[in-house]
């Protein structure tokens, strides 16, 4: 059926695919943008180079049928995919999208499933701008994207699945681990089993990378209460606390994170409501269970609609496609909407277990050393945020950034944004959510300046 | 045949190569330095196998070897001899890329 | 609720015009109450390009900006920060024949100013600065003019005058404002009531609102300027660029982020939302290349506008009230009022406390809309 604006989907991961799929189905032809050159994510990335052996093992069923199912109605022009495509800003009118040859174009949309994912949340550690210093998905990233090791020994610290996962895959992959420090204590763990008994494939998994550690020989420390990154000019080694002692081991490489946060730039550019959500201690875009937003038309998927996992994702890709049928007047299986509820709440009470199982060290992250970087792009630490804060009583985030510079660097505020508010709010005696939240500013990715629009401009 | 990790010029690289591809070698060059990668590679992970780092970035001119790996830090662009700058993680490395990471010319 | 403050002068909006207005009353000892409805410099003065330039002004404001350029020199002096002011120099840039004929005439006329602009053919701008486009007709170069970090001048302001005794009051919008025996009686949103002699209108791109409540109209629109800037670069661009003629302007600071403005955002007054608009942004990059071609190599990261207010003629309202007794306006600067900002403070106190300035401010008086406006019906 063509004619009119196209429904757009942003985000080709497990949600974007499982939502491309639905509408492709039901005689749609989405249009779907990604700033990657091929299909999965981050929870579902291809393996690019050098697939074969262990390293082979780590690409799930689930993900490589979803990516050929995905390439499939791509090739058969059943969906209309455009890959290395970066949305840089969108409103009510217009989406505009950066390619790979740094032409800009932009298009109307009559409806648009957003599905951006989530990035990493980073508690900034002593000496963690050193360079050898990654996220855990960054680890993954370069251990099943790129075939490659981060470095010859690999230090693991933070918290939450991914921080046990990552290193148990780094096993598998024959690289050496030098250490897996979680801030998380195991009591935390034990207490939250029984709900997460509610996803028997996600606790059989965490118990699989516990055995592959255990039999690796690898330290493993729970409980930490401070990490440092030491070396001169590159990672030489790790400093762990926990409290009975202090460890050190030596390492060339550390992958480091504590769970992962929603990407809201997309639904904040169309004034999506986004709330402060206690229990997570983070911001998210309103999403009802059907994963409609407030704003007609849009709709929110994946680990942006909440963090669930891989499989959670797809079926919420799928969920919102079925609810954007719905609202087209289309026929829906409201069986399978039932089943797919189900499924979903069951996927997020595991989520909420693993949360309180490994809770973001809080304490640990206001506290941080007055000389330790937390804006990263623009050297900005911990006591600069302090120090504005108390000389131009500063309450609120957006103005700490336009005092210090805290934010305006190239990552326009993704990985320093969550540990400022922190830092501010305990400088200033505040809530977490009074201290406010970065405010969403186009282009949401950077825009190399040599582009050129496409002459008669539109995409669709 | 050479490894394609072996340090070119004594400098010794960061990230090591897991497995033994069997495709056409990239040629590329760093610096003027001819350096090799793997079909398909991103040019972070061809620039890392053979070098410590990435160069550095303004304002601080710290030493950078990226970091979120997936696009959004912004912590590994590179420059190429042609002015143009890439996101070192999501560019493939391809063949007669000519990176510079010797940054001190000031230049654009 | 039933609480009253008293004051001499009650400044409405705490931009850096109502800020610098507080500073220097404050130092006169001159008991004041600013009232801001968000924080202080949350508008256009703290999201502005940051010029700070005399060249290329309506001649009528150059009293001011000459006054201005003096207490910028002193800021730190003034405020305990020179917010970030560097006297970069102005390259003014003629891009055709009837550009470089409008930056001759104007460099002619502000001499009487003692303005000193210096006039540059094509070569000799491409041999000082070689990052320039070689197509370009001429270019004018103030050397005393530069250019300062618009982020922190607000907030510098407000707190040197709360130090001088000044007082703040940040989150309280005024509602209501009348005629009282003392002067003046404002009504404010969840707050006291303010009683005060003397009543300054400092309210930016809400000028012409305020006007409205004290009961005199004036015309203007609302604008909403579009800014771009780029991660940080090599340090290369030294002086403060803009062209002869609708363009764009484009600074580089020292730590290397280039700022770019041109064109229009889009803003809403009633709910104080503005945002950038990517079409804007994709025209003033295309500008900003054909001036300097190797902005062709930066990485944009981030654009936004502000709400500003621009009068019919593009010049601010400065001056008594012809209408109301004791009421001061100082708003409309039309997108270029951040460098004068400190000099219309002090200029106002004067106004306030002497009955008249060394300064003039012929050509920015309010009387000039006269016809525009309507006689306030006593209550």
């Amino acid at each position: 059926m063509s004619g009119g604006p196209p429904v757009v989907i942003v985000g080709a991961g497990p949600a974007g695919m499982a939502a491309a799929a639905t509408l492709a189905e039901a005689g749609l032809r989405p249009m779907v943008l990604d700033k990657f050159p091929g299909p999965g994510g981050q929870g579902w990335r291809a393996p690019a180079v050098g697939g074969s052996g262990p390293l082979a093992s780590l690409d799930g069923e689930d993900a490589r049928r979803a990516r050929e199912r995905f390439l499939e109605l791509a090739r058969s022009g059943r969906i209309d995919w455009y890959p290395e495509t970066t949305v840089i800003d969108l409103t009510r009118e217009r989406l505009w999208a950066v390619g790979p040859s740094g032409e800009v174009d932009s298009t109307a949309w009559s409806r648009l499933v957003l599905c951006p994912g989530a990035i990493e949340r980073i508690v900034p550690l002593p000496g963690w701008t050193l360079p050898g210093v990654y996220t855990l998905g960054g680890a993954q990233t370069a251990l099943k994207g790129q075939a490659c090791a981060l470095g010859r020994r690999i230090a693991f610290l933070g918290t939450g699945p991914l921080l046990w996962l990552a290193a148990a895959q780094h096993v598998i992959g024959g690289v050496e681990v030098a250490v897996v420090a979680d801030t998380a204590r195991l009591q935390g763990l034990l207490v939250s089993f029984p709900a997460l008994l509610a996803n028997r494939h996600r606790l059989g998994l965490g118990l699989r990378c516990v055995r592959v550690l255990r039999r690796a020989r690898v330290p493993v420390l729970r409980g930490v209460r401070a990490l440092a990154i030491l070396g001169q000019g590159h990672v030489e080694g790790v400093r762990v606390t926990t409290r009975r002692r202090e460890w050190s081991f030596a390492c060339d490489a550390v992958a480091t994170s504590f769970g992962l946060v929603r990407q809201l730039q997309l639904p904040d550019l169309l004034d999506v409501p986004i709330r402060f959500d206690r229990e997570s201690e983070s911001w998210l875009a309103e999403v009802d269970d059907a994963h409609r937003t407030a704003v007609p038309g849009v709709y929110l998927a994946g680990d942006a609609a909440g963090i669930r996992g891989a499989t959670a994702a797809a079926l919420t890709g799928e969920r919102a496609a079925l609810s954007l049928l719905e609202d087209l007047g289309r026929p829906v299986d409201a069986a399978r909407c039932v089943r797919l509820r189900k499924q979903l709440q069951r996927h997020a009470r595991c989520a909420r277990a693993l949360g309180r199982a490994f809770p973001l060290p809080s304490a640990l992250e206001a506290e941080i050393a007055d000389d330790t970087i937390v804006c990263r792009c623009e050297a900005v630490t911990a006591g600069a945020l302090r120090e504005a804060a108390r000389a131009f009583e500063v309450d609120e985030i957006n103005r700490a950034k336009a005092l210090t510079r805290c934010g305006m660097g190239r990552c326009q505020g993704r990985f320093c944004g969550p540990t400022a508010a922190r830092v501010l709010a305990r400088a200033r005696g505040i809530d977490l959510e009074a201290a406010g939240r970065l405010r969403t500013q186009p282009p949401i990715e950077p825009l190399p300046a040599h582009v050129r629009p496409v002459e008669g401009g539109s995409m669709a | 045949m050479e490894d394609l990790d072996d340090p070119i010029d004594g400098v010794q690289g960061r990230w090591v190569r897991l497995a033994r591809g069997d495709g056409v070698p990239v040629p590329f060059t760093i610096d003027g330095i001819p350096a090799r990668g793997r079909a398909g590679e991103m040019s972070i992970a061809a620039i890392l196998a053979i070098r410590p780092d990435l160069g550095s970035l303004p304002p601080d001119r710290r030493s950078r070897a990226g970091f979120c790996l997936i696009g959004l830090c912004q912590d590994c662009w590179v420059r190429l001899e042609d002015g143009r700058r890439v996101r070192a993680c999501t560019t493939a490395v391809e063949p007669g890329m000519a990176v510079r990471l010797d940054s001190s010319d000031e230049s654009w | 609720m039933s609480e009253r403050l008293e004051t001499e002068v009650l400044i409405v909006g705490g931009g850096l015009v109502g800020c610098a207005t507080a500073l220097a009353l404050a130092r006169r000892r001159t008991p004041c109450l600013l009232v801001e409805r968000d924080r202080c410099g949350a508008q256009a003065s703290g999201v502005n390009y940051g010029g700070v330039r005399r060249q290329g002004r309506a001649l009528a404001e150059l009293p001011l900006a000459n006054r201005a350029r003096r207490m910028w020199g002193r800021l730190a002096r003034l405020v305990g920060h020179d917010s970030e002011f560097r006297a970069t120099g102005h390259l003014r840039l003629a891009r055709d024949a009837a550009e470089l004929a409008r930056l001759e005439r104007w460099a002619e006329e502000a001499r009487r100013f003692d303005v000193r602009c210096e006039l540059l053919s094509p070569a000799e701008l491409t041999a000082r600065w070689p990052w320039l486009a070689p197509g370009l007709a001429g270019g004018s170069f103030c050397a005393d003019d530069g250019q300062a970090n618009p982020r922190l001048t607000t907030p510098l302001f407000a707190r040197a005058a709360r130090e001088q005794g000044g007082r703040i009051l940040e989150g309280r919008a005024v509602t209501a404002l009348e005629r009282s025996t003392k002067g003046f009686r404002a009504a404010i949103e969840n707050g006291p009531e303010i009683e005060a002699r003397v009543l300054v209108n400092a309210a930016g791109a809400w000028g012409p609102a305020v006007a409205a409540l004290a009961g005199e109209e004036f015309p203007g629109e609302v604008i909403a300027p579009n800014m771009l800037v780029s991660e940080p670069l090599p340090y290369r661009i030294i002086p403060n660029l803009g062209t002869a003629g609708p363009g764009v302007y484009v600074r580089q600071v020292p730590s290397g982020s280039v700022l770019f403005g041109g064109g229009r955002g889009v803003a809403d007054p009633v709910t104080r939302r503005c945002r950038p608009l990517t079409s804007t942004s994709l025209a003033t990059l295309a500008e900003a290349r054909r001036i300097v071609p190797d902005l062709a190599r930066a990485t944009i990261i981030r654009s936004w506008a502000g709400i500003e207010g621009r009068m019919p003629d593009d010049l601010p309202v400065i001056g008594p009230s012809p209408r109301v007794p004791g009421l001061f306006h100082a708003f409309g600067f039309s997108g270029h009022g951040f460098m004068l900002a400190p000099a219309v403070g002090a200029v106002l106190a004067e106004l306030i406390l002497d009955g008249h300035s060394a300064t003039s401010l012929a050509g920015l008086e309010p009387t000039r809309f006269e016809p525009a406006s309507r006689v306030a019906v006593a209550t």
